[in-house]
């Protein structure tokens, strides 16, 4: 039997750093391809060449047998293939009927005089959406759908496109447990309809639950490909990383102190955060865990002086806050290292130098003039540079943009560093980084904290902050309903406390 | 550390990358690309355009029109100054044609040494502000440098208008500035009820035509020269607009402001969480423009002679626009400088004189006018990739 998709030998490069090196991998028809990795491991690159996003830079592929190069998203969906992406790609605006037949609207009438045909269109979507399981009108706005909707309404059109692969990214991060269920159904169906799948997902579980093959990518490599029987989560694991799971943090030098450097006295904004009371001592990485939507990172921009909040106090260095803006939160020592280094952190067409001088950059003028002293500036952003052992060209040249995720966040906390903060407010600081800068990333973090800083470390990704944190607190829906020093560290725990409400927790 | 990607451990920091593998495409091209790449693109190519088109017509190379041409110049490289700025952080200021009729209006209210009342009697300063006898200080010796220190005021005032309501309130520039023209427009041609204002003291003419240093080309065969023989080489518009150049062009490149401007430009919000103060930036550089627009309304009304309600008008917002933008000042901020303008501003002057003296008709001139800054768009989009590909090697 042929199979469906052939992928052989194909390598991706950006930059000249491959991105995937010689992947070769085939797809059956009715068979659930797994696919894991670390972020960066070249997974969503792989899966952008077989959707035609980027070229090969080598290597073939051919679907049922034949040759297939796809140069664009549409020559994809020509040949049968749908993508359905992390975030998904419905217009807001449009109904639903008009997002499924947005590539090709039928249409009536002669002539140049060609109408929309809206009866065929709603006629057909009905039955497309109720092939997954859907009860909703074809006219409805998709902004008034909910995520998990939007995703079916999404594998609806594909359905409707006929496609015979349907590739999952990361579908299951805005979905609720019910959605998810449902979506498994439905993936289970469309495998006994003959349709081929290619689940990418970080949830092991899931793709343990979901699959009959398992392919795991580290370093743009394909590191295994092989029966789902033969995997469990531990193999997988150690495939990913291809190291065993201690390695993953350094070994922590700071000892946090017990001098309070941050305090928050009952900061409430309400319907975001309510009655938040924290403290950070000097030295000291405190984990701040909580599902999206618990206020987490909200409690952040409160903190930063980017949000306002209605009450309470926030006293840094034994000294209240009172400017609410990150003027003054600079002013006190205060650093954010925010969640989206593309928005809020980096200036990506601007050199790298320049960036990092950033936050500094009237301490590199002189004080009458205004004139900044470029030889001092240059100097100073080169040693932070190197203290942090960022990989780059000229730094007075080469622009933010075209460093890699990793060496991105490094020119953002090096842009801090130079104004000489004691408080770090870190949201996500390894998100979308390969594994080996997240160990860089956290070793600058134990760094910062040794020489008695205190870091406020924000993530969802519960591991990492067991592995870096002293004290990890849990925030759900705006409060904080859990406290765990190291002793107490325990997965099932914390999580049971970011689910739950505060009383079954305390 | 027991994990490292292997690719980290390739030691980049100051050094160069390796040369990649020949390129024979980009070898023969690599004349053009440097040239397409470099900052003086703008300057070479009115250069060539001008010695191609001398070659057609004659008198485009005379002295005089030289002088005339560089005269032209300086009012619009004033008001294009401060629209760079605007532009560089991301914004647009419609209000600079509009500015600059008000404070031509304002100026002459103040300095006017005779009104007509056969013309103002309607206006509704007639009879306090503005007599018979002339504007405020009419004949007194203070009158140009008060009239112009208030055409400066008011210009700056207005670019404040301009900088609050969009920093405040959060309005999008295009909206404040396009009420801001049209009200200050309307309001110039209501205190004046649409009749220019002749009668400026010879002093404040001066600024628009005087001859600081000036030569005379030809033989001494007489011990009189004419007047239209004597050339002006240095005058006062040149040191006003080009002063104004030289300090704006220091403080972008130069100056904490400069490099905040830039960084506002490219991402206001990534530049707010760094703790530039956004706000006090975005509205000063409102105020700068409008000030730059009094410096143009100041050249321009003293050539004139005269105080102009409508001296903005007609497409010299769109010149200065489209002087910006040829001399590679992006539309979406964060791009751009006062050379570049200055480029892009000799280039338009060139342009409009070739156009005048191919005899064109001005329907067509403003065709083809627009056809060039459609070109020059397109040639700035190829530079940037081209710029990113350099990078990229």
């Amino acid at each position: 039997m042929t199979p469906l998709l052939e992928i052989k030998d194909i390598s991706k490069a950006f930059f000249g750093i491959k991105a995937v090196k010689d992947v070769s991998l085939t797809v059956n028809k009715g068979e659930a391809l797994g696919l894991i990795g670390q972020n960066g491991a070249g997974k969503s690159t792989l899966m952008n060449l077989i959707g035609g996003v980027v070229q090969a830079s080598s290597g073939t592929m051919t679907m049922n047998g034949a040759a297939y190069d796809p140069r664009s998203p549409s020559d994809a969906y020509k040949a049968g293939i749908a993508f359905i992406h992390q975030e998904l790609n419905l217009f807001t605006n449009l109904t639903i009927a008009e997002n499924i037949f947005i590539e090709a609207f039928p249409s009536r009438g002669v002539g140049p005089f060609k109408f929309i045909d809206r009866a065929t269109m709603r006629q057909q979507t009905q039955t497309a959406l109720q092939s997954v399981g859907l009860d909703l009108s074809p006219d409805m706005h998709v902004d008034r759908i909910s995520p998990g909707e939007r995703q079916l309404v999404e594998i609806a059109k594909a359905l409707h496109q006929d496609a015979s692969l349907i590739i999952f990214d990361e579908p299951t991060t805005s979905l609720t447990a019910r959605e998810t269920e449902r979506l498994f159904a439905l993936i289970q169906q469309l495998r006994e309809q003959g349709k081929a799948i290619i689940y990418i997902s970080h949830i092991l579980n899931d793709v343990l639950k979901l699959s009959d093959s398992i392919a795991v990518m580290r370093d743009g490599v394909l590191v295994g490909h092989d029966a789902t029987s033969k995997f469990d989560v531990n193999r997988m694991i150690t495939l990913m990383v291809g190291h065993s799971i201690e390695t993953l943090y350094p070994p922590r030098t700071a000892v946090p102190s017990r001098d309070p450097l941050l305090e928050l006295k009952g900061v409430s904004a309400k319907g975001i955060v309510e009655d938040i009371h924290l403290t950070l001592h000097k030295g000291e990485t405190l984990g701040l865990f909580g599902l999206m939507g618990s206020g987490r990172t909200e409690l952040a921009r409160i903190l930063f002086g980017l949000d306002s909040s209605e009450r309470g106090e926030v006293v840094i260095n034994g000294t209240q806050l009172n400017g609410k803006s990150p003027r003054s939160s600079i002013r006190n020592q205060m650093a954010f290292v925010t969640e989206n280094r593309r928005e809020e952190g980096l200036l990506m067409n601007i050199n790298i130098a320049d960036n990092i001088a950033l936050v500094s950059l009237p301490a590199f003028a002189q004080s009458v003039t205004q004139v900044v002293d470029q030889r001092r500036l240059v100097r100073d952003t080169q040693s932070a540079a190197g203290a942090l052992q960022l990989k780059s060209g000229l730094i007075t040249e080469q622009p933010a943009k075209s460093l890699s995720g990793g060496n991105q966040q490094k020119v953002v906390i090096a842009k801090w560093l130079l104004s000489r903060p004691t408080v770090f407010i870190m949201d996500e600081p390894t998100r979308g980084i390969d594994v080996g800068a997240k160990y860089e990333i956290y070793s600058i973090i134990d760094q910062l904290a040794a020489t008695g800083s205190g870091i406020l470390f924000i993530s969802s990704e519960l591991e990492e902050l067991m592995g870096m944190c002293d004290r990890i607190l849990v925030m759900s829906r705006g409060e904080i309903v859990g406290e765990f020093t190291r002793e107490q560290f325990n997965q099932e725990a914390i999580l049971r406390a970011a689910f739950r409400e505060k009383a079954q927790t305390a | 550390m027991s994990i490292r990607d292997e690719r980290l451990n390739t030691p980049l920091v100051g050094q160069q990358a390796a040369p990649n593998a020949p390129q024979p495409l980009s070898a023969r091209f690599g004349f053009i690309r440097r040239l397409l790449l470099s900052d003086y693109f703008v300057l070479y190519l009115t250069l060539i355009f001008f010695i191609i088109a001398s070659i057609f017509f004659q008198t485009l190379s005379l002295p005089s029109n030289i002088a005339n041409q560089l005269q032209n110049m300086w009012p619009l490289l004033a008001a294009a100054i401060g629209q760079t700025f605007v532009l560089i952080l991301g914004g647009i200021d419609l209000s600079i044609g509009a500015t600059m009729g008000i404070t031509s209006v304002v100026g002459a209210i103040v300095m006017a040494e005779k009104l007509d009342p056969a013309f103002f009697d309607k206006s509704p300063l007639w009879g306090s502000l503005m007599t018979e006898a002339g504007g405020i200080l009419h004949g007194q010796e203070s009158a140009v440098l008060v009239g112009v220190l208030v055409m400066l005021a008011v210009g700056t005032l207005i670019g404040f208008l301009n900088g609050y309501a969009i920093t405040r309130f959060n309005m999008a520039p295009f909206m404040v500035t396009l009420v801001t023209s049209t009200f200050f427009s309307a309001f110039a041609l209501w205190l004046t009820q649409s009749r220019n204002i002749s009668g400026l003291p010879e002093a404040f003419v001066n600024l628009g035509k005087g001859d600081i240093l000036s030569v005379y080309p030809g033989p001494k065969l007489t011990s009189e020269i004419a007047r239209r023989d004597i050339l002006p080489l240095i005058t006062y518009p040149l040191v006003i607009a080009g002063g104004l150049g030289i300090a704006a062009q220091f403080l972008l490149s130069r100056t904490v402001f400069g490099r905040q401007m830039y960084s506002i430009g490219t991402n206001r919000r990534a530049s707010t969480i760094s703790g530039l103060p956004s706000r006090r930036v975005i509205t000063l550089v409102y105020m700068f423009s409008g000030f730059c627009a009094a410096v143009a309304s100041v050249l321009y009304s003293a050539r004139l002679a005269i105080g102009q309600p409508s001296l903005g008008g007609g497409n010299l917002l769109l010149d200065i626009i489209g002087a910006a933008v040829i001399g590679g000042t992006s539309l979406f901020g964060g791009k751009g400088t006062v050379r570049g303008t200055f480029f892009g501003v000799a280039f338009f002057v060139l342009l409009l004189n070739i156009l005048n003296a191919m005899r064109l008709s001005p329907f067509i001139i403003d065709a083809v006018k627009g056809g060039i800054i459609l070109i020059a768009a397109l040639l700035d989009i190829t530079r940037t990739r081209l710029a990113n590909r350099e990078v990229r090697a």
